[in-house]
């Protein structure tokens, strides 16, 4: 009983952990499922011009830090002869180029790359409330007044700030609004007008600055208003009041301050800069576990060099082919030679393709077959005998891929590639089969093992199984689960439902 | 296909995988394999525990005598070579008579010159037909002589009789009967007939060969069914002492019988097969699991299990 537990807690821990890593790395890390998957990336570049005047320049740049809805791969400072440190005070972050003197007109750069990333929300800190403003009369009649207001026609601190966004839009506005809206201090300024209206409501709520990915030369900040509902951070379009950011919103800084600074010098230009690119999926997780840095970045097989990489695109896959084996013969009973013999052949077929692989298979084994039998008349020992057979069949090798050549048909050359020492106990276990059981029963275990090769092949060459099983490698971890699950199946194999079937037949 | 499998749930046929994972592997203690994979190491544990087995003539475990067998055989006018480690009949090389000097008769009207036989001895050596290919020795053993009852059923070759022991206790029997087309040997899958055998009356119930139902041996158009299997009483007696010498839980002990010395164990098996279900038309499953019912039975003697066995057997194993 406690073998049984024991078993049943090995195999659900096996199979647990390795689904979870693997559902981590695709949901979390975003390896996709599927190779050809592509992901978009953006690259987003500020150039700074300056004209510097007589003594040190000091130039100022905010980067982004808090991105919801996206993430950040890496980024470059472009700056020749300048001092760079970076600043960081809170959740804020900010470049700080310096040079003691400059002669020309200068231009510096930051490129920053983005992906998107829906399951990073992260955003500011949890604000405390802000004080009721108290601004001058009559504005601070007027805030009150459309506090009282929106208050009397919202529910919550989401509908507030809708109906606000959408009192400040609109053609007709109220005669307390219109004079915000009229004033020199706040005209065209609707973040400002929000925020001081929604802190007269005591609502936390900060300017968000960023932009909408998509390519331009040539772009501009748009701002969006956040607020603070005591549980998230809710995003408000100020132009609309719509809730939620965009898909494509690329959050840079928090703030109503400019996202420059410079002393000592004239800005000339600010210009910002997106550029899309398409990246492979597989590529921009690699990219991103390496950024972040996680626990799993070390255990990639993208860490291995690239002719290892192939070695273990290869390797990774027997585990698939021996548990189509344990199916085979556990499950359905199919007779083969040896264990995993079909999945070497397997892995042979995978060079050579699967019809002129089997047809090679068919003429080497079936000559070798042919010529261990007339060798068996010079009654020779058992380990001379196997080399004989073994030279026999590497010369039909070379016999197969120069016949082959010579005739046009370039796959015969891969037959090289069989594995040939299997090859040649194959031969030799078939021959002692056939003269002992018979030809039939020698035959049946041939074509088993050619089936089970073929059927490993398949599955093994699924470009979902090839992804999988590299991207994945944990996943060899259920593989063992499942192994050991099947290693206590005591149930019938189906040849013996055929086997047995006359039992069924007549109860007694 | 599930109802199939329902079925045989029903009628507890043992599968394969059911017979490794709950009989053989938690009941088979390793350390003695090698005490029945050997037939020599068997042979002697069981003379030890006074056993009758077929005599062991000599023993050849050198390619070196393999090549010089000449004088072992000099004085044997008959006599069956095979792989200490064989299986299935694998191997086997009967010598019925002498032709002329190192010159033997063998199976199926063959003639057999020394050097066939000293070829064969050294393929055994190389481990041809040994479980994995291991080196091997080679036994040469007295050629057994069926008994003339016995004979009329098998003319061909020597019949031999299996008794699956579980725990001590015989729960099933079939007689395995040779035929021309399994070249005298008597292993079902080489095209030997099987037929069940009732364990209380020693009466053979039914007949297949190769999966197949007959009632009469294809070679002497003799029938097969409700033949009564001489010395019943005593074949039952020594298979069930068998477990007094090799105890492993789940096994097959394969006798024949000499007209001269009667019944003998020609070998034990840790890995019986299941083919005696479909002989027997019944399945194994419920007749372990009656005797899983019982008491330690491996502490009992030999006596009382053979006792139990039968009582079991009357009781149709607990199903009436
Ligand atoms: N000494 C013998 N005399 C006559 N026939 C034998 C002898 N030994 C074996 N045989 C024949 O060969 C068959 C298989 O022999 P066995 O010893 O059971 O080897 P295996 O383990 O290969 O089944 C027997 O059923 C019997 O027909
Ligand atoms: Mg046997």
């Amino acid at each position: 009983m406690t073998r049984l537990i024991h078993w049943l807690l090995l195999v659900v821990a096996l199979i647990s952990v390795g689904l979870s890593i693997a559902i981590y790395k695709h949901r979390v890390l975003g390896y996709p499922l599927q190779s050809e998957h592509i992901e978009p990336t953006w690259i987003v570049q500020a150039r700074i011009q300056i004209t510097p005047g007589s003594g040190p320049i000091k130039a100022s740049l905010k980067l982004p830090t808090t991105t919801p809805g996206m993430g950040q791969l890496r980024e470059n400072f472009i700056s020749r002869g300048y001092g760079l440190t970076i600043q960081e005070t809170g959740p804020a972050r900010e470049a700080v180029w310096t040079v003691r003197r400059a002669t020309q007109r200068q231009s510096l750069y930051y490129q920053a790359v983005f992906y998107r990333d829906a399951i990073n929300q992260r955003f500011l800190p949890r604000p405390g409330f802000p004080e009721v403003p108290s601004l001058e009369e009559p504005f601070q009649t007027a805030m009150l007044a459309t506090v009282e207001e929106v208050r009397r026609q919202s529910a919550d601190i989401a509908t507030f700030t809708t109906s606000l966004l959408t009192r400040i839009n609109s053609t007709a506005p109220t005669e307390e609004l219109a004079l915000f809206l009229n004033s020199p201090d706040y005209r065209g300024q609707r973040v400002k007008i929000a925020q001081e209206i929604l802190a007269g409501a005591r609502i936390p709520s900060v300017q968000v600055n960023g932009f909408y990915l998509a390519d331009a030369s040539r772009t501009q900040p748009v701002r969006w208003l956040a607020v603070h509902n005591q549980r998230e951070w809710l995003f408000f379009d100020p132009a609309t009041g719509q809730m939620g950011l965009p898909e494509n919103f690329l959050v840079w800084w928090v703030g109503a301050e400019p996202p420059i600074d410079v002393e000592g010098a004239t800005l000339v230009d600010l210009v910002w800069s997106i550029r899309r690119n398409e990246l492979a999926a597989l590529d921009l997780a690699e990219q991103r576990s390496a950024a972040h840095a996680t626990w799993l970045a070390p255990f990639s097989l993208f860490n291995l060099p690239v002719q290892a990489q192939s070695v273990y695109a290869v390797l990774m896959l027997v585990p698939v082919g021996a548990f189509i084996m344990i199916l085979m013969r556990n499950v359905v009973g199919m007779p083969s030679f040896g264990t995993f013999m079909p999945v070497l052949i397997a892995l042979a077929f995978r060079e050579t393709g699967l019809l002129a692989g089997l047809v090679m298979f068919t003429i080497v084994v079936a000559v070798g077959l042919s010529l261990r039998f007339y060798l068996a008349r010079l009654h020779l020992l058992l380990v001379p005998r196997l080399t004989a057979v073994l030279i026999i069949v590497v010369f039909l090798m070379v016999l197969l891929s120069l016949a082959s050549h010579s005739l046009g048909w370039e796959v015969g050359l891969s037959v090289g590639l069989f594995p040939m020492v299997i090859l040649a106990m194959i031969i030799e276990r078939m021959s002692i089969v056939w003269e002992e059981r018979g030809p039939s029963e020698a035959l049946k275990e041939g074509l088993g093992s050619a089936v089970i090769a073929a059927l490993a092949f398949s599955v093994m060459t699924l470009a979902l199984v090839q992804h999988m099983a590299f991207v994945f490698p944990e996943l060899m971890l259920v593989m063992l689960g499942l192994t050991i699950l099947m290693g206590r199946y005591s149930g019938y194999r189906l040849s013996e439902l055929l086997r047995f079937r006359v039992l069924a037949r007549k109860s007694r | 296909m599930i109802r199939l499998y329902r079925e045989l749930k029903k009628r507890g046929v043992l599968g394969l995988n059911a017979r490794n994972a709950r009989y053989i592997m938690p009941r088979n203690p390793r350390r003695y394999y090698p005490l029945v994979d050997n037939k020599i190491l068997c042979k002697r544990r069981l003379v030890e525990h006074a056993v009758a087995v077929p005599e062991l003539l000599g023993e050849v475990g050198s390619q070196y005598e393999a090549g010089h067998l000449a004088n072992k055989l000099a004085d044997l006018d008959e006599f069956v070579i095979k792989p200490a480690s064989g299986s299935g009949g694998d191997g086997i090389l009967v010598a019925t008579g002498r032709y002329e000097d190192k010159v033997w008769h063998g199976s199926g009207g063959r003639l057999l010159a020394l050097s066939d036989i000293e070829y064969h001895v050294s393929g055994i050596l190389t481990g041809m037909y040994s479980l994995g290919g291991q080196i091997d020795t080679a036994m040469i053993e007295s050629l057994v002589h069926t008994d003339q009852r016995f004979r009329q059923l098998a003319p061909e070759g020597v019949p031999d009789i299996r008794v699956i022991l579980y725990r001590g206790i015989p729960v099933m029997a079939m007689t395995r009967l040779p035929t021309r087309r399994s070249s005298g040997k008597a292993n079902l899958h080489q095209g030997a007939i099987g037929a069940g055998i009732d364990l209380v009356t020693g009466l053979t119930l039914r007949a297949v060969m190769s999966s197949r139902q007959v009632d009469l041996h294809p070679d002497t158009r003799h029938s097969v069914v409700d033949f009564q299997i001489p010395d019943w009483e005593t074949l039952l007696t020594i298979a069930t002492r068998c477990f007094e010498a090799i105890p492993l839980g789940y096994m097959g002990i394969d006798l024949v019988i000499d007209q001269d010395h009667g019944p003998l164990v020609l070998e034990m098996n840790a890995r019986p097969g299941l083919a005696i279900q479909i002989a027997n038309d019944d399945g194994l499953g419920c007749r372990l699991a009656a005797v899983d019912r019982l008491d330690n039975p491996e502490s009992r003697s030999a006596q009382e299990r053979l006792k139990i066995g039968l009582e079991l057997a009357r009781d149709d194993w607990g199903r009436k």
